[in-house]
């Protein structure tokens, strides 16, 4: 699709958004391109055995996170969520404390790092297994309906890998049966580890769908926040005011390879990662934030050092927390101590 | 008490926890205007509405699936999956999902949430309405497993379920439903998971077994006492957890065990109870441990003499029991 920009235009069209959050989104993204540097750092220091990037989701999950109403809304996120789990309330420490596995991490050090939940932030726990978690997003949706909520909803996110699924399908009709409050956001990076779109599916453009199981369905450019921001909003608002359910398609790119464990040049070229790289929604933005006059450089410096210096900081306390014990591994299973045999 | 059938009692069982507690609700397959297939939620719609009966899609992945996230969401789903047999694609829902909903996320989120399906044989329901499903889940921890055969069990253990704080499956027998009637004690009581019962009191043999095979070694039973031989014969109801108390108390008394069940022998549920008695009482048995048990085939054929071949009988028991005691 043509790639809509926001950038250099005589007058920024904000969408609605305040100077504030405009600085806030380009904040949040800053803050996810050095979490996630800070991963890949760790695990080539031997410190940490798995890290899993998300560059190049950065515009797409700053601006869904502000159309993200805290303490009311519920996010399903999936494991390259790092933008919007910071976007809803998630801190760096948090982040941190699940890429050391620490004890004092959400889930205790059990799962992979990304894998972030937060009944406080209204995050729900998923798991590694792709689509499982849209079926959940859809029942809490209708646990919203069904107390009669207003005002609430739910925001699922997945890849494009995931729309491949059978639950993924199934969610969808669920929820445009039912006009559940539900806004199922795709964020298509291009690839399902090392299989890209035309192998995925016959007809790439997955926002089409939504036609098919009678909801709205939207594209945007999700390497523009602001864009992303103004299709999420509209899509949460019907949603939250019975409305039903939206199907968003916001496009973006893996710039990393699928995890530190996968090498990604075995299945794509150097070129298409360095084509890609030229619309970089970080560098992006930040030429928007200039060029409109919401930050001077100095203050972009300024806000880079105070997101090093933040991620430093939250890089030490984390590592010096403790491990979960042995002993924590039998917690948990069911409510109160257990025993298969009784 | 009033006198119910099997599914009298899941029927009456259900309908008083919609009563009672408004974050429940039933989610399946013809579960609404039809009211079940069996007509267990029979004008359960009319009365409780669309949002907490819901006729869902034929989707058993999600219908699971949805399930667990309004059990995380604070509601109290009862998943109806129409027949055990069509559990498979909502394995991973069952298994991945909502088994380790509260561990992995450290006891943050929970899934209190019930699954009901009718399971096992002799009803002419041929490959794909007669499976026993119990083996392939009761490997998994963080998942309870319950299988009752008597309706005043059923109504006790089904409240259990449902007022569980994490998930259960609960298998009902079909050929019970309608074939089993007991008395069911009034008003609303519980009976532990967990809780196997001795249905019957001997000094011979240990009997254990659950659902439909329950009944018929009970009758077995009565055949062994009539020719002089004591037989006790002890109904699990709960798989997973599993009693062991009360399997090795009688176990030390009869000396003897012998362990009988529907399904297939090869790493069923005789295969753990075995081990288990092997390990905490082998020196008091007087006799091999044996598991009488469904061949080793995927499925019992439709056509009769193939569903015969598959299942046991009361006779077949007795002669199992006349060996043991024999020994």
């Amino acid at each position: 699709m043509a790639k809509t920009d926001t950038q250099g235009s005589a007058a920024l069209d904000k969408r609605g958004l305040t100077d504030d959050q405009l600085r806030a989104m380009f904040r949040n993204m800053l803050q996810q391109r050095q979490l996630d540097n800070r991963g890949f750092q760790l695990n080539r220091q031997g410190k940490v055995p798995f890290a899993l990037g998300s560059e190049g989701h950065e515009a797409i999950q700053a601006g869904a996170a502000m159309a993200f109403e805290r303490g009311k809304d519920i996010l399903a996120p999936y494991y390259r969520d790092l933008g919007l789990s910071l976007g809803v309330g998630l801190t760096p420490y948090e982040i941190l404390l699940s890429l050391f596995a620490r004890a004092a991490d959400h889930n205790g050090g059990r799962q992979f790092p990304n894998h972030y939940s937060s009944k406080k932030a209204g995050v729900m726990s998923f798991s590694s297994i792709l689509a499982a978690h849209i079926p959940h997003a859809v029942g809490a949706a209708h646990a919203i309906k069904m107390r009669k909520e207003a005002g609430r909803a739910v925001l699922v996110t997945c890849g494009d890998g995931t729309t491949s699924e059978g639950e993924w399908h199934e969610s969808m009709n669920f929820a445009s049966i039912h006009k559940l409050p539900i806004v199922m956001l795709v964020e298509n990076n291009e690839w399902a580890i090392s299989t890209p779109l035309h192998l995925q599916m016959g007809q790439p453009e997955i926002w089409k769908r939504a036609e098919g199981y009678g909801m709205p369905g939207r594209r945007f450019n999700g390497f523009d926040p602001i864009e992303t921001y103004a299709n999420v909003k509209e899509a949460l608002d019907r949603a939250r005011s019975g409305g039903g359910p939206t199907l968003l398609e916001g496009t973006c790119y893996r710039f990393l390879a699928h995890s530190t464990d996968d090498n990604d040049m075995t299945y794509r070229t150097r070129e298409e990662v360095v084509e890609h790289r030229k619309d970089d929604p970080v560098p992006r933005f930040e030429r928007v934030i200039i060029d409109n006059g919401l930050m001077t450089i100095a203050e972009v410096d300024a806000m880079k050092k105070e997101i090093l210096k933040e991620t430093n900081e939250a890089t030490d306390r984390a590592e010096a927390m403790p491990y979960p014990e042995a002993a924590d591994l039998y917690k948990h299973v069911y409510e109160g101590a257990w025993q298969p045999w009784q | 008490m009033a006198v119910m059938n099997n599914v009298e009692a899941v029927r009456a069982t259900l309908y008083d926890a919609m009563k009672a507690d408004d974050r429940t609700l039933i989610l399946g397959e013809d579960v609404g205007a039809r009211g079940n297939v069996f007509l267990i939620s029979k004008d359960f719609i009319n009365e409780f509405g669309p949002d907490r009966v819901i006729d869902t899609p034929i989707a058993e992945a999600s219908i699971v699936g949805i399930a667990v996230g309004m059990a995380m969401e604070g509601l109290r789903p009862i998943a109806e999956i129409q027949f055990a047999d069509f559990i498979y694609p909502a394995f991973n829902q069952i298994v991945g999902e909502a088994a380790k909903t509260r561990y992995r996320s450290n006891g943050e989120y929970t899934c209190p949430l019930v699954i009901r399906t009718p399971y096992g044989g002799g009803v002419r329901g041929a490959l794909s309405h007669s499976v026993s499903i119990e083996a392939l889940f009761y490997h998994v921890p963080g998942l309870k497993i319950v299988a009752p055969s008597f309706p005043a069990d059923v109504k006790g253990l089904l409240n259990s379920a449902i007022d569980d704080p994490d998930p259960v499956l609960f298998l009902e027998h079909k050929k019970t439903y309608r074939l089993i009637k007991g008395e069911v004690p009034e008003g609303h009581y519980t009976i532990p998971l967990g809780k196997a019962d001795v249905k019957k009191t001997g000094t011979q043999l240990t009997v254990v077994s659950y659902g439909l095979y329950v009944h018929w070694a009970l009758d077995a039973a009565a055949q062994l006492e009539s020719e002089g031989h004591s037989v006790e014969v002890i109904d699990l109801r709960s798989i997973r957890p599993m009693d062991k108390t009360t399997i090795l108390e009688s176990v030390r008394k009869t000396r003897k065990l012998l362990i009988i069940h529907e399904d297939n022998k090869f790493g069923g549920i005789g295969a753990e109870i075995s081990a288990m008695v092997a390990e905490e009482a082998l020196f008091d048995l007087d006799a091999p441990i044996r598991r009488l048990c469904a061949p080793d085939v995927p499925a019992m054929g439709y056509a009769e003499p193939l569903e015969h071949e598959y299942m046991s009988s009361p006779a077949l028991m007795a002669d199992a029991m006349r060996e043991m005691v024999k020994f």
